[in-house]
């Protein structure tokens, strides 16, 4: 077998594996916290006979192992089940929400990684120089600025003052394309400001590396432009490090934009996440877990191969 | 004098200042009665509410968990869903009065234990079914019987047996209760088809807007129902959109996204009101914030260490850094003036660090740190709150310790289960209510476990006593009783603060709930 084939059979095996234990230990984890679903939903108002007859309603009077048995013989079968709390089919809330969070990630990361590797290169041109300067200093305040901050002044003054975009970023399937981009405008840009420093700074930081090799030097005697140079010959042989950065920071978008989804109010992942935790919905809370955890594995895995892939000696080994 | 009587004018048209009113105030200024008649006709005319407009409400408290069954209803997204899609039988009026809705008409016998509802005819649901006095039936039922999870559960349990009988729905309660109407009109009791026993999640009433989309928290769109009984819902369609975030609900307002929101930040509130085209309005209600003692529990079981406690909080001063002036002070009891039979005259309790000291000497405690529990999902605020309250204890010599708990399982492992704690009510419609829901010694949300079996008997007896005056009378004496030796120390009671945008008309102040009880989308027009 091709040893790339055998690579990435295994990670994907492994990958398996964890997300098995990834659901295990969401579950073990929500069962855990105080309370059950049943309290969440009565809150003050609960009874001992009206919070027996939910438990009941709901299933939860069972123990624990069966449930999670149960739960992960219906999920092999292509089953997420039901939600506890409204009766929802979880594969279609779940459908809804995951589209609206990859359409937010995917429109961020149109924007942002180019954006950033491109200013990475910019950075590496202009080394130790004002423009290098200007982009460490301007991205890396707004990675150091905490994200709902950034949205709260993009609202006030972009929204509310000049009256440009939409404060709120509720899309539904009754808008068209133009709508929607112009109600994720600004988590759009919210989030790039926050992914864009990490990316810029890998880029910068990998391509120096490679500056300092033989063959560069010999690719400036033979006279090539600078910007020649770093993009035809040293970006290519940093693409490893930086691949892995941006899959780092692709992950991010979609699983950790609940605070940004919160500001904005978008009804992504995040959001629905939050709510059913707050609600003990195992159920929901466990198809999310495993959802984010396939992304990040899925990503990861993505990351490795193309690494070797970018690399002639793993791609053609003795 | 024309200011003036252009601002008289906007008030009539805004629907707050009635004809004779108008008439008296523009003889006063010297307007002959044949022009400030045809003034005011001009002006009431614009009051004439217009129909049309999707209007749009930005609301907190929406979950992706919630579901449109009216049992289930515990905030305010799904309490304002089932206002568009659903009735009750009857409503409180804005002035604490019953107001038949499914009902034409409520009759009690002499002796107010059963009662008679006659059902209003030819109303349909949203189904396209007729609603008769069997589905009345089967949604009492539902929410009364023994599987019930409903929210109204604890208010239905009174009732002894029930029956339909031609076009009338017959109440029988155990006990006899002056007040059943007023119990009849909560939230959760939305008439549904057939009780809503099949499906009752499905989002099917009587009300004025048929839902089209159920987004869980994310949005709700209904639409006008065509064939619906009623004058009121002037709309051609109503937006519920679920908008948690306090910040994020006001700049939708601003920037004309929404054009309601409830729960206006009283930080923000004042800053609001400031900006051009919205209005903001705050509205007295029955909601209050409260600290609770376990009057069974040592050191709280001693009556001289819980009046030293009451006197050592500093209500003034909670109204105005707490709540930003949008509320009162309390008096360590449930009831104000927002009650029906509410008596003024009993003394307000103020702070009084001498007093607290004697008291708490006379207590004897033995000046060991009394633990009281806070958390900010207890009322928001209710962390600062405490920390006042620890400042002016210590003033009058009394150690307070604050232990802060998580909001996770607040509801579940600190109130009702440890002795001192922050908390608070949403109130009821009436005082019968509010004392049997947390004050009566077999209650289930008996909060501060006050038990006191005069006090239960009396009860009773106003609850039997068709005379308001009578009433009014024990009321008062119960006021006194949990004020005097309950487990209550209540600093505030908190307004509903609303805002819309002025592109509608037609506010009216209802303290029976957030949002004119919830009838904003009914009641309101675009001007």
């Amino acid at each position: 077998m091709h040893p790339i084939v055998k690579l990435v059979s295994q990670r994907f095996a492994l990958g398996l594996l964890l997300l098995f234990g990834a659901s295990a230990m969401i579950f073990g984890l929500t069962e855990a916290l105080p309370g059950d679903a049943a309290q969440a939903v009565l809150g003050q108002s609960a009874t001992p006979e009206s919070l027996a007859n939910l438990r009941e309603e709901m299933g939860l009077d069972r123990p624990a192992l069966t449930r999670y048995f149960e739960w992960l013989g219906g999920i092999l079968q292509g089953d997420l089940g039901q939600s506890l709390t409204n009766k929802l089919d979880i594969a279609e809330s779940i459908g809804n929400r995951l589209g609206n969070t990859l359409f937010l990630a995917f429109w961020a990361a149109i924007v942002s990684v180019p954006l950033a590797i491109f200013l990475g290169l910019l950075a590496v041109r202009y080394r130790n120089r004002w423009p290098d300067k200007l982009i460490s200093a301007v991205t890396l305040t707004t990675i150091s600025i905490p994200e709902f901050l950034i949205g709260y002044v993009l609202v006030y003054f972009v929204a509310v003052k000049l009256g440009m975009f939409s404060p709120l970023a509720m899309i539904n399937d009754s808008m068209s394309l133009g709508q929607k981009l112009n109600a994720i405008a600004l988590p759009v840009i919210v989030l790039t400001m926050v992914v864009l420093a990490h990316m810029m700074r890998m880029t910068r930081a990998a391509i120096l590396n490679v500056m300092q090799s033989a063959y560069i030097e010999t690719a400036e005697l033979k006279g090539l432009t600078n910007f020649t140079i770093i993009y035809r010959h040293a970006l290519p042989n940093a693409i490893a490090p930086i691949v892995n950065v941006v899959m780092l920071n692709l992950a991010y978008l979609v699983v950790g934009v609940v605070v940004v989804e919160v500001v904005f109010v978008y009804p992504g992942m995040g959001q629905y996440l939050v709510d059913h935790v707050t609600k003990r919905d195992v159920p929901v809370v466990l198809a999310c877990g495993v959802i984010f955890a396939a992304i990040y594995i899925g990503l990861n895995m993505l990351a490795d191969i193309v690494a070797i892939l970018a690399n002639p000696r793993l791609r053609h080994p003795k | 004098m024309n200011e003036q009587l252009d601002f008289m004018a906007r008030r009539v048209t805004a629907g707050k200042m009635t004809r004779r009113e108008f008439m008296g105030k523009a003889a006063a200024l010297g307007v002959s009665a044949a022009v400030a008649s045809s003034i005011f006709a001009q002006a009431a005319r614009a009051s004439e509410p217009k129909r049309g407009g999707v209007v749009k409400l930005g609301s907190v408290g929406g979950e992706s968990t919630n579901s449109l069954d009216p049992a289930t209803y515990a905030s305010q997204v799904p309490y304002h869903n089932g206002n568009q899609f659903g009735d009750t039988l009857v409503n409180v009026a804005p002035d604490g009065t019953i107001e038949n809705r499914l009902a034409e008409s409520v009759e009690a016998s002499a002796d107010a234990k059963v009662w008679t509802f006659k059902i209003r005819q030819g109303v349909e649901f949203h189904n396209g079914k007729t609603m008769t006095p069997e589905d009345v039936l089967k949604t009492m039922q539902r929410h009364s019987n023994e599987e019930s999870k409903s929210g109204a559960l604890g208010i239905m349990k009174g009732i002894e047996s029930m029956k339909t009988d031609g076009e009338y729905f017959q109440v029988t309660l155990t006990d006899a209760n002056a007040d059943l109407p007023y119990l009849m009109a909560d939230y959760h009791l939305i008439i549904q088809p057939d009780g809503g026993m099949d499906d009752p999640g499905a989002g099917i009433g009587t009300g004025p807007y048929k839902m089209e989309v159920n987004e869980p928290g994310v949005r709700h769109v209904y639409s006008k129902f065509a064939n619906y009984w009623g004058d009121d819902g002037y709309f051609d369609g109503v937006e519920i959109l679920a908008i948690n975030d306090a910040t994020a609900r006001t700049a939708a307002l601003q920037s004309g996204q929404v054009h309601i929101i409830n729960r206006v930040e009283p930080k923000v509130a004042g800053l609001l009101s400031r900006a051009p085209n919205v209005t903001v309005h705050s509205t007295p209600g029955r909601g209050h914030y409260v600290f609770i003692m376990h009057v069974d529990k040592a050191p709280f079981d001693n009556n001289d260490l819980r009046m030293a406690l009451k006197h050592a909080i500093n209500r003034e001063d909670m109204v105005e850094k707490i709540l930003r002036g949008y509320g009162s002070v309390g008096n360590d009891m449930p009831i104000n003036a927002a009650y029906p039979l509410f008596d003024e005259t009993i003394p307000q309790r103020t702070y009084d660090a001498a007093k607290a000291m004697e008291y708490y000497k006379a207590s004897g405690h033995d000046g060991s740190p009394i633990e009281l529990r806070t958390s900010d999902v207890a009322f928001p605020g209710a962390v600062d709150a405490a920390a006042l309250f620890q400042q002016t204890a210590a003033a009058a010599g009394i150690p307070l310790e604050i232990k802060r708990e998580p909001g996770d399982g607040y509801w579940s492992e600190v109130w009702n289960v440890q002795p001192f704690c922050a908390s608070y009510w949403g109130g009821r419609p009436v005082q019968d209510q509010m004392y049997s829901t947390a004050y009566l010694s077999t209650a289930d949300w008996n909060d501060t476990k006050f038990k006191n079996a005069d006090f239960d008997a009396m009860l009773l007896e106003a609850r039997a006593e068709l005379d308001p005056a009578k009433r009014k009378e024990i009321y008062s004496q119960m006021g006194q009783i949990v004020r005097d030796t309950g487990g209550l120390i209540c600093p505030m009671f908190n307004d509903f603060v609303d805002a819309t945008s002025n592109l509608l008309t037609g506010w009216e102040t209802d303290p029976n709930g957030e949002l004119m009880s919830g009838h904003v989308t009914r009641k309101m027009w675009f001007a």
